[in-house]
């Protein structure tokens, strides 16, 4: 009884504080404005971020060499955005529309965190190459 | 002998500990965040003592077994020394250091108290999983005392980015171990699979620690609020 009492605790304080720490990687990165270039590769029209971008800015960010150790926070809040998605698809089941909305908000800020990371990694790489180009 | 996949998680834990010690060292937080140093050098020493009894006595020797349970034992309340400088940089502007440091015997003594009367009535327990429930009771406490600082932090609006990544980071290890230890206590017959699990979760707190001092600068703030209410 008590280990599962402690299974069950846990797992739910686990839940909010993996949630609060990807939220608090995120809010690091809604200061950012990204760059022109980023946004016309990223094809954001909008001024807000869509959920089903997401993949797509994964794939551009694996492309593109590290910079200097943001792959942890591009794993985080990947692993938040699965989270998300599979909370977004068990609340549309049970018709929960505020859930949904704001579960969707919060897809489109995984999706503007991974955007500045991409832009990040570009900005890192030109200064690579600019500095080769250099020598 | 260690098998590859073993040997290649070992060196991983041991190089993501090194290199959150260079972080740490890097992001001048040495003095700061004593403890963190202390419990990254106790873990290193652990790591070290576990891969010579590996080599000797191999994975299925009692030899092995007491040890690993019994210093992540004793890891897990040189966490607590990390947990109470966490919970004094977070009270420091009320200066409430004495009583965190009352606090901080208390909660060791008590902890040392019902770890010693565990221990005197379970020795006829010891080769079963006494030691399972020890570390599972421990991660708990843990769990109970950083939900109480991050519910502290939350009601102080504190803003050090820093303080906030660590303790949310040690929130999601505790209760991460805490509830491994249950689901271990409850089906122990998988030793398999709880061989690779705990040194792959033990990469966690370097990992974060790492990131936290190598990414966010010493003076950066971030609002609770933007962590905790719903974005908009």
């Amino acid at each position: 009884m008590m280990p599962l009492m402690i299974f069950v605790i846990s797992l739910l304080t686990l839940l909010q504080f993996f949630v609060s720490y990807t939220r608090s990687l995120i809010a690091e990165s809604r200061e950012h404005e990204l760059s022109d270039q980023t946004r016309e590769i990223c094809g954001f029209t909008a001024t807000t971020a869509r959920g089903d971008q997401f993949p797509r800015l994964l794939q551009l960010i694996e492309l593109c060499p590290e910079n200097g150790g943001d792959g942890f926070k591009v794993r985080a809040v990947a692993l938040y955005f699965s989270l998300l998605s599979l909370a977004l698809g068990v609340f549309r089941w049970l018709m929960v529309p505020s859930a949904t909305g704001w579960i969707e908000l919060e897809l489109g800020c995984c999706t503007y965190a991974a955007a500045v990371a991409l832009d990040r990694r570009i900005a890192y790489n030109r200064t690579i190459m600019a500095q080769q180009a250099g020598h | 002998m260690l098998d590859p996949v073993t040997y290649g998680i070992w060196l991983a834990v041991v190089l993501t500990e090194v290199i959150s010690l260079v972080c740490m060292i890097r992001g001048r937080a040495f003095l700061q965040h004593f403890t963190l140093v202390l419990y990254l050098c106790s873990c290193l020493a652990s790591e070290l003592g576990a891969h010579a009894i590996l080599r000797n006595s191999g994975y299925n020797s009692d030899a092995y077994y007491y040890f690993f349970f019994y210093s992540k034992s004793l890891l897990t309340i040189s966490l607590y020394f990390v947990l109470m400088n966490l919970y004094s940089h977070v009270f420091s502007d009320m200066g409430a250091g004495k009583y965190i440091r009352a606090g901080a015997a208390l909660i060791l003594a008590g902890t040392a108290g019902i770890s010693y009367y565990m221990v005197a009535t379970s020795s006829n327990r010891l080769v079963t999983h006494f030691a399972v429930e020890l570390g599972q009771n421990l991660y708990f406490v843990g769990v109970i005392l950083t939900y109480l600082l991050w519910f502290a932090m939350s009601k102080l609006q504190e803003n050090r980015a820093r303080v906030t990544q660590l303790v949310l980071s040690m929130g999601v290890y505790v209760s991460l171990s805490a509830g491994s230890y249950a689901i271990n206590n409850l089906y122990p017959n998988h030793d398999g699979f709880w061989k690779y699990y705990f040194p792959i979760t033990s990469m966690w707190l370097p990992v974060s620690w790492a990131y936290t001092f190598l990414k966010v600068p010493a003076g950066t703030r971030l609002a609770t609020a933007k962590v905790l209410a719903p974005a908009r």
